[in-house]
This record gives C-alpha cells, structure tokens and sequence, in this order.
C-alpha cells in the first residue's frame, strides 16, 4: 500500500499538498524498476511548469527516464541533497528522495491524478 | 564462424514472418522522393579487367609533389610500429563493445585512448569517439545547447570552413548559429574579433549558449583563447575550443584556458592522410558536462573477485537505452582510428609530440622566409605556429602553375572563403617535421619564377 496522503501520476510520480505548495517524488515502485539510481536532473528554480510536462531526468544504472510534473506551478526549490546522494530516492522515496517543490497554478488539476487506491491497482495491474 | 548475406528463401521467410511481399514495403515510411534513385553502375568487370583499371586510377595519385597542404589534415612521420600494431587482427571486432565480460582489450584500449587525450586536452572527460573534427565540432555545440538550456551559438570565422558547415548542418532543427567576424587589419588581423564578439554576447534577449574558436585558427594564427573564454563565461555561455591535437604539446591546452569543451581532427596523431578520412573526432569536456557528452565512455572498476576491469560507464545517455533522448544520435565511435592515436602518443611519448610540434613550427618559420624571398610576404602579422596564409598576385593561377612544377603550394583561401576578399590574394601553406629544407627551396624557386613572369607580364 502506498502512502494514502499523497496523490499520483500514471508515470508513477507523487505529490504530497500543502497549502499552495506540491513537493514531487517517484514512487517506491517507480524506483524499484529503475534500480540504482545514480542521477537525479532538477530544473531550475522560478521555472514555470505545465501539468504533466517533462521537468526533470532520473539516471539508474539501467536506464534513464523523464520526470513528469504532476502539476502546473512555478518550482519554488528542488532537492539539494540529490547531487551527493541520488540513491536516497531508492532507499526513501517519499522523503529525503523528494525532487522539487512547485506553487500550485490550478488546485482543480488535482482531479486528474490518481489517489493510494487507484495507483496501488494500476501498479497491481503491471 | 559461418558468414555470409542472406538467401532469397532466407529473405522470403523474413518477409512471410512480416507479412510482407516485398522488402521496399519496409521503406514506405521513407518518402519516395527522399529515397536513393536507382544507382548508375557499370556491369560487373572481370577481376583481372577490375584490378587493371584500378591500377589506371592510382596513378593518377601525384606522389611526386612537395606538399605545404594542411587546412585542417597534416602530414606527419608516424613510427612504423602504429601501423605494424594497428593492423593485427585482435583489433578488427565490435567497435562498441557491449560486452565487458568478452571485450576487456578492447575496453582497455579505449580507456587509454581517453586517458592520453584528457592530459593531452587538461580536461576531465575524453569521449570515444567521433567521425571528424567536424562532427565532433558540431557535437559541442548541441552539448552548449542542452547544458545552458539556450539556443543561439556563437562560431567565429576563425573556425574551418567544413566545420562551420557541418555545425550549421547539424542547427538547422531550429538551433540559431552566428559568425563572429575576424579583424580585418592591424596586428590581430585574422584573429576573432573580440569587440564583434562583445557585440553579439550583449543582447540579452537572444541569450548565447556557446561560443566556439579554433586554436590556430583556419589561417594558422594563434587566438587570445583565454580572452574569448572570459567573455564567454561572463555572458552565462560555455567556450568551445577547437584544436589541433599535436599542437597542444607547445601551446596552452584548452583546460590552462578556461575551456569547457575541446573538441578537434585526431588524423595528426598517428592517421595518415586519406582522401575524406575515416577520421578521429575527438571531443572532451569537464566533469561538469559529463553527461552531455556524446560517445562511449570507458571507465576502470573491479570485479568480484577484486581485480582491474573496464566498462562502458554511463551508457544510459546512449541511443540504445534513451533512443530518441539520446545525448546524440549520429556519434559513431572510430574505434581503429582511435587505437592508431593511442598508439601514435604511447610509441612517441610526451617529448617526442614536443619535438615533432617544435620542428615543425621551425620548418614553418624557414618557410616564411624562403617564401617571403621569392615575393610572397605574409597575409597577416599575428603569431602562428606551422601554417600561415601569404600574398600572392593571382594566387588561383600561380597555384596551379606550381603544381605543373611538382610543388602542391598549400590552399587556394579564395576557394576555402570566396566571402572573404581580404584572402583573395592568400595561399594557405603548411609546414611539418617531414617538410624538408630541399622541398622548401623546390617551392621557393618555383614560385620566384612564377612571380617573375607574371611580374614581366608573360604567361
């Protein structure tokens, strides 16, 4: 069971709300299939997002993949201890594993994500 | 191992498998207009009628000329130790070797090769490798692009002519190239315009990702490097240097100077002159780059059992894994070529790239004078190293009376930069260590009579 707080993409990132701000990570899950990860790429901060538009790379021993902003804001800080230690998005990636944080633009873009129950089925259903 | 092309029956089963008639049915997404047209060949020719006109066309090859040609592939003594090493058959296998478990020679090889071209450069990372200057040049710039996340690029004319079209090839997806202008007179005559490149940095809308200059330039002048990398850097771009890899045994390498990539023609080390190659690109940057650098990277690890062994590292930026998101799709690794470098700097040493740097700057300076003897003075007035560019009255013409006088004398510049009326007058010319004092006096006295006659009106 994933964290019931959260909200989820498809592509397997989270966001957790507070207030008018989004933090964003990827999911155990996500982490898992892409293995060791030995680079996180972070956009710069005051750059402008769409939802769902690419923000960011993550680099495992395996494979590369983009990131995808579950929401649409202004990314307000990214995660600076990601330089040093990437592989703590393996090893907590609904906390020290956070990638950025954005100001939310649209609260009503929250209807589009999924919540724990769903994205544990669309991970249940591979 | 059996090898061989495929059967018809091998190819109609493929086709059954697919579903398909015909093998031009995998090319309908290709456009017909884009697709080669049918090839205009001559039937098949028996060996012996093929090899006798082959031998027809290599004599047409002149191996009798003295030769001061350079622009960008140079001429040098390679010990024969590269070739003799270079040709064993160990060597003829995968050129991206995939397989670390069954490749640790041919890792290894391109390790060193990384290795001797990062101190050669005094940059962190050395890719393996590119198909030419060119493309390693063009390279750069798109790395400039991506790292700084802007889209203009700034290229002085001071860069090859090839180089410049290659890089302008590669930005016609939407990716903006610029020339900065070289000065046209006064003691920096022929070197970027540094004022011009102030100029261009400064407007703040259009924000520059990358500024690239050769060192020599095209004319064989030495550039205020660490002047253009400065101003780079002040306007947020990265600085770009394009060099010549023997020379950076006698001049500053590009890391001394604040570049934060190198890229250049790897053929002076050990590669013999071909006509259109195969080449060595080689390409390299700082740490801070590493992964927007194109080509295969080799680094050194251990095993489980704790000994020394090499991989690819990083492949996750390459096309195989990122396909469309790959640092770049058209890099290739020369693999043979970069093994022949490898061999070429490990068999002459440090001193040795010394010396053949410093003799060929020497022959080069003989040859000015001589030159400037026989009636052609210099074009320009700034330091070089073992090519510069000389005045000579309907250079075209004299250029190619010379070569009915056994002599190739250099460049014609008025064809490598019609644009450029200041070099209409210029031939290009080259000395290395295998210059020879006779050649150069085989030169100087053809041109003196050349110059004679025009001088006197005859032709």
């Amino acid at each position: 069971m994933v964290p019931a707080d959260l909200r989820y993409t498809s592509d397997h990132e989270w966001v957790r709300i507070d207030g008018d701000l989004a933090t964003v990570g990827i999911t155990a899950y996500a982490a898992e299939q892409l293995g060791d990860i030995v680079f996180v790429e972070l956009p710069d901060v005051g750059r402008m997002l769409d939802q769902f538009a690419t923000f960011g790379v993550v680099e495992s021993v395996k494979a590369v993949s983009d990131l995808f902003a579950p929401l649409g804001g202004e990314v307000t800080a990214t995660n600076p201890g990601l330089a040093a230690s990437p592989e703590s998005v393996n090893g907590d990636p609904y906390g020290d594993g956070w990638m950025i944080q954005l100001r939310i633009a649209d609260p009503t873009q929250l209807g589009e994500l999924l919540d724990a129950a769903a994205y544990d089925d669309l991970v249940a259903a591979g | 191992m059996p090898y061989g092309p495929h059967t018809a029956s091998d190819r109609e089963r493929m086709l059954a498998a697919l579903g398909l008639t015909s093998v031009d049915e995998l090319f309908d997404d290709i456009p017909s207009a884009m697709r080669a047209s049918p090839l205009d060949l001559p039937p098949p020719q028996p060996e012996l009628e093929l090899a006798a006109r082959l031998d027809a066309l290599s004599r047409r090859n002149r191996t009798d000329l003295a030769s001061f040609l350079g622009a960008g592939v140079y001429r040098h003594w390679s010990p024969p130790a590269v070739d003799q090493l270079l040709l064993r058959g160990e060597w003829y296998t995968a050129y991206t070797p995939y397989q670390p478990e069954v490749s640790q020679g041919t890792l290894q090889s391109i390790y060193e090769y990384e290795s001797l071209l990062a101190e050669l450069v005094d940059l962190d990372v050395v890719s393996a490798s590119h198909y030419d200057g060119a493309a390693a040049t063009a390279e750069a710039a798109l790395m400039t692009c991506r790292a700084t996340r802007r889209e203009r690029v700034l290229i002085s004319r001071g860069v090859h002519p090839h180089y410049r079209g290659t890089v302008a090839t590669y930005f016609e997806g939407g990716l903006e190239l610029q020339e900065i202008p070289l000065v046209a007179d006064g003691d920096a005559a022929g070197t970027t315009d540094l004022a011009a490149l102030e100029r261009l940095l400064a407007d703040r809308d259009r924000p520059v990702a990358g500024v690239i200059a050769a060192q020599p330039d095209f004319l064989g002048l030495l550039e205020p490097m660490p002047r253009i990398a400065e101003l780079a850097h002040a306007a947020g771009a990265l600085f770009v240097a394009v060099v010549e890899p023997v020379s950076l045994a006698v001049l500053a390498p590009p890391g001394a100077y604040g570049a934060d990539i190198a890229a250049g023609e790897g053929q002076p080390l050990g590669i013999a002159p071909q006509y259109g190659g195969p080449y060595l690109g080689i390409l390299a940057s700082t740490d801070a780059l590493v992964r927007q650098i194109p080509g295969r990277l080799v680094g050194m690890t251990t095993d489980l059992d704790g000994q020394r062994a090499f991989v690819m590292t990083m492949r996750a930026r390459e096309q195989d894994i990122r396909r469309d998101k790959a640092a770049s799709n058209i890099c290739t690794n020369q693999a043979l070529l970069a093994l022949a470098a490898s061999i070429y700097l490990a068999t002459i040493g440090p001193h040795g790239l010394r010396d053949v740097a410093a003799l060929g700057a020497s022959r080069a300076a003989d040859l000015e004078r001589a030159l400037a003897a026989a009636g052609a003075p210099r074009l320009h007035p700034g330091p070089y190293l073992n090519e510069f560019a000389v005045r000579v009255p309907d250079a075209p013409a004299v250029h190619a009376r010379l070569l009915d006088r056994g002599v190739l004398a250099g460049l014609v510049l008025a064809d490598a930069e019609p644009a450029d009326l200041s070099l209409r007058d210029g031939l290009l010319v080259c000395a290395t260590e295998v210059t020879t004092a006779a050649e150069i006096d085989r030169f100087a006295a053809a041109l003196a009579t050349e110059l004679a006659s025009v001088g006197s009106g005859a032709r």
